[in-house]
């Protein structure tokens, strides 16, 4: 027995409009992407064509956007402090984030690799407000503490937190790129007598070069893009930092200081949007590249 | 005959245990510290925690009380964004995984999902007050900051329901086909069924992140007070601005002066219990189905 036409007719037109619906899902994405910088250059648009100084922007360190009869918008001691927290927790999390990959992926049994990955995995859940409110009050005391400064809320402290927070990216990206390596890369090594410094230093991090890279650049996309945990542990200083005790601002952290009062439309409004296109910019070129790197490892 | 130890071999070995203690305590020194802290926030959260703490409203100026508005508030953005951004997200997986070939297009939505994922929080909170606020005119909203976060998170959702639906094997899609059934039929009937658990272990991750972002709802929907009738799970509408435990945090720790100190301890340790408990599900979940699969 066949069912009846239009029962089929039917079917047809629903798997039709079905197969439809996935696809416009399909394209989700890229439909989302390219709406998040439509939307955020539109609101900052009118002023970025009308009165918007680029060199002032890119090479003033002059923030003084509600100023009444010198109002400056250069960001350049914000690109600063954005600068100094991430240089500083990347020089803390890409040693010990790939040290801790090695251990996880060279010297650990299934049973211990298994707890320490759901650790860091738990590590990552953390959310940013939180880590946040640690760099306010343990974080904080202990820097007064320690080095006898007035207030902990600075460099090292939004360093610090920046680097326990993409730490946990950089072990499990690094410890996917070491599994990468074959075994028989491994055997021949040992096979030759070397030691494990020797096999660890001399084969397995070159061969892993990219993806540990590639590791490092999602790392840094994390550090630059992070708002809430630096928000509440640099301190509030528009001010290029020359020590790691000054307390600076950065990028994402200025555009959710003051966006809240800023007049909607106002020129201070549409800097900030013009911010968040530039930290836009910068996000979508490092994690472009680090996944043009990880495809490039994918192919060897 | 024995092997004897020669020097070289004890040397080796030596550098083998000096490298295998190196590494470790790389790994320690980043995993203790943070267990320690985390700790201390519950020592320091322990006196105020109750349920008193939970279900009364913040009061004297979030001086005093407890979080029962912004806690209702972060459950109202998480399950509506999760009713908005599952649909999608499985959708755009069963896409890629199910019918997508290997193409430059493919490769670009791919690109587009890992960018979606690196997109800066406060960037979302702009594209939301851009377009959702103000454009589509739905104002400072659950529904705006709902939609934001269902967007900032559909990345979640899309890598790992696309992780399960890889791992169902080819030969029970074929099987299906063989039998007649068409593409649809053997998605809805074979191979969503399949992957429900590690489809639902997105659902939990997408759960854990969207509760915890702060940014992304502060300019399109969370405030910093609001009141409203205690022990009722209804007394927000979706037209209205709330309150939400990340934000609160927020406010209660560098906004508010005078806040008694346990206050934000409390708060800090209920999102973050909540946030790490239903991360621990999904861990569950997960290991669960591993050692159930059948194949």
């Amino acid at each position: 027995m066949s069912p009846t036409p239009t029962r089929r007719r039917v079917e047809i037109l629903a798997e039709a409009s079905i197969e439809a619906l996935i696809r416009l899902c399909g394209i989700s994405a890229i439909l989302f992407v390219f709406g998040i910088f439509f939307f955020v250059f539109r609101e900052g648009s009118q002023f970025l064509f009308h009165g918007f100084n680029f060199r002032e922007f890119f090479f003033s360190q002059e923030w003084y956007p509600t100023s009444q009869s010198h109002v400056r918008y250069g960001v350049l001691a914000l690109i600063a402090g954005t600068a100094s927290v991430t240089v500083l927790a990347m020089a803390l999390a890409v040693p010990f984030g790939i040290g801790a990959a090695v251990f996880i992926s060279e010297f650990c049994g299934t049973r211990a690799r298994e707890s320490l990955k759901v650790t860091i995995e738990l590590l990552a859940a953390i959310p940013s407000v939180v880590w946040g409110f640690i760099g306010l009050t343990v974080m904080n005391r202990l820097i007064i503490q320690l080095f006898h400064t007035p207030i902990g809320l600075n460099v090292l402290n939004g360093g610090l937190i920046l680097a326990l927070m993409s730490v946990p990216i950089i072990v499990s990206i690094g410890e996917d790129a070491l599994k990468a390596v074959p075994d028989s890369y491994r055997e021949a090594a040992l096979a030759l007598g070397v030691t494990r410094w020797q096999l660890i230093y001399r084969v397995l991090l070159p061969a892993a070069k990219n993806g540990l890279l590639a590791a490092v650049l999602l790392g840094v996309g994390r550090a630059v893009g992070e708002t809430m945990a630096v928000l509440m542990a640099t301190g509030h200083a528009v001010t290029i930092p020359t020590s790691l005790m000054d307390s600076v601002r950065t990028l994402t952290a200025t555009i959710a200081a003051e966006l809240g009062e800023a007049p909607v439309h106002s020129n201070h409004y549409q800097v900030l949007f013009i911010i968040g296109i530039l930290l836009f910019s910068i996000t979508f070129v490092v994690n472009l590249a680090a996944d043009l790197i990880v495809r490039g490892v994918r192919r060897q | 005959m024995t092997f004897q130890a020669t020097p070289f071999t004890r040397s080796k070995h030596r550098s083998e245990l000096a490298a295998r203690a190196v590494f470790l305590l790389m790994t320690l020194l980043m995993v203790v510290p943070l267990l320690l802290i985390v700790a201390y926030l519950f020592y320091q959260a322990w006196p105020i925690l109750s349920l008193d703490f939970l279900f009364t409203n913040p009061r004297n100026g979030m001086r005093a009380g407890g979080i029962w508005s912004p806690l209702l508030g972060t459950i109202y953005l998480v399950v509506i964004s999760l009713v908005i951004a599952t649909p999608i997200g499985v959708l755009a997986a069963v896409f890629l995984n199910e019918y997508a070939r290997e193409n430059w297009f493919t490769r670009v939505i791919n690109l587009a999902v890992v960018n979606l994922a690196g997109v800066p929080s406060i960037v979302h909170a702009l594209f939301g007050l851009g377009a959702f606020v103000l454009f589509a005119g739905l104002g400072k909203s659950i529904l705006a900051a709902s939609l934001t976060l269902a967007i900032m998170t559909l990345p979640v959702i899309i890598a790992s329901t696309k992780e399960a639906l890889s791992a169902v094997p080819m030969p029970f899609r074929e099987a299906c086909w063989n039998v007649g059934a068409t593409r649809w039929q053997t998605i809805r009937h074979v191979v969503l069924p399949n992957s429900i658990g590690g489809i639902l272990t997105g659902v939990i991750l997408q759960v854990s992140r969207a509760a915890g972002e702060t940014a992304p709802i502060m300019f399109t929907g969370a405030v910093f007070y609001k009141a409203i009738r205690e022990g009722d799970p209804f007394a927000y509408g979706l037209r209205d601005q709330c309150m939400a435990l990340s934000m609160h945090l927020f406010t209660i720790s560098t906004q508010v002066p005078d806040v008694p100190k346990a206050l934000p301890y409390g708060t800090a340790v209920v999102l973050l219990g909540s946030v790490l408990a239903v991360n621990a599900l999904a861990i569950f979940v997960r290991f669960r189905l591993r050692s159930r699969r059948k194949w």
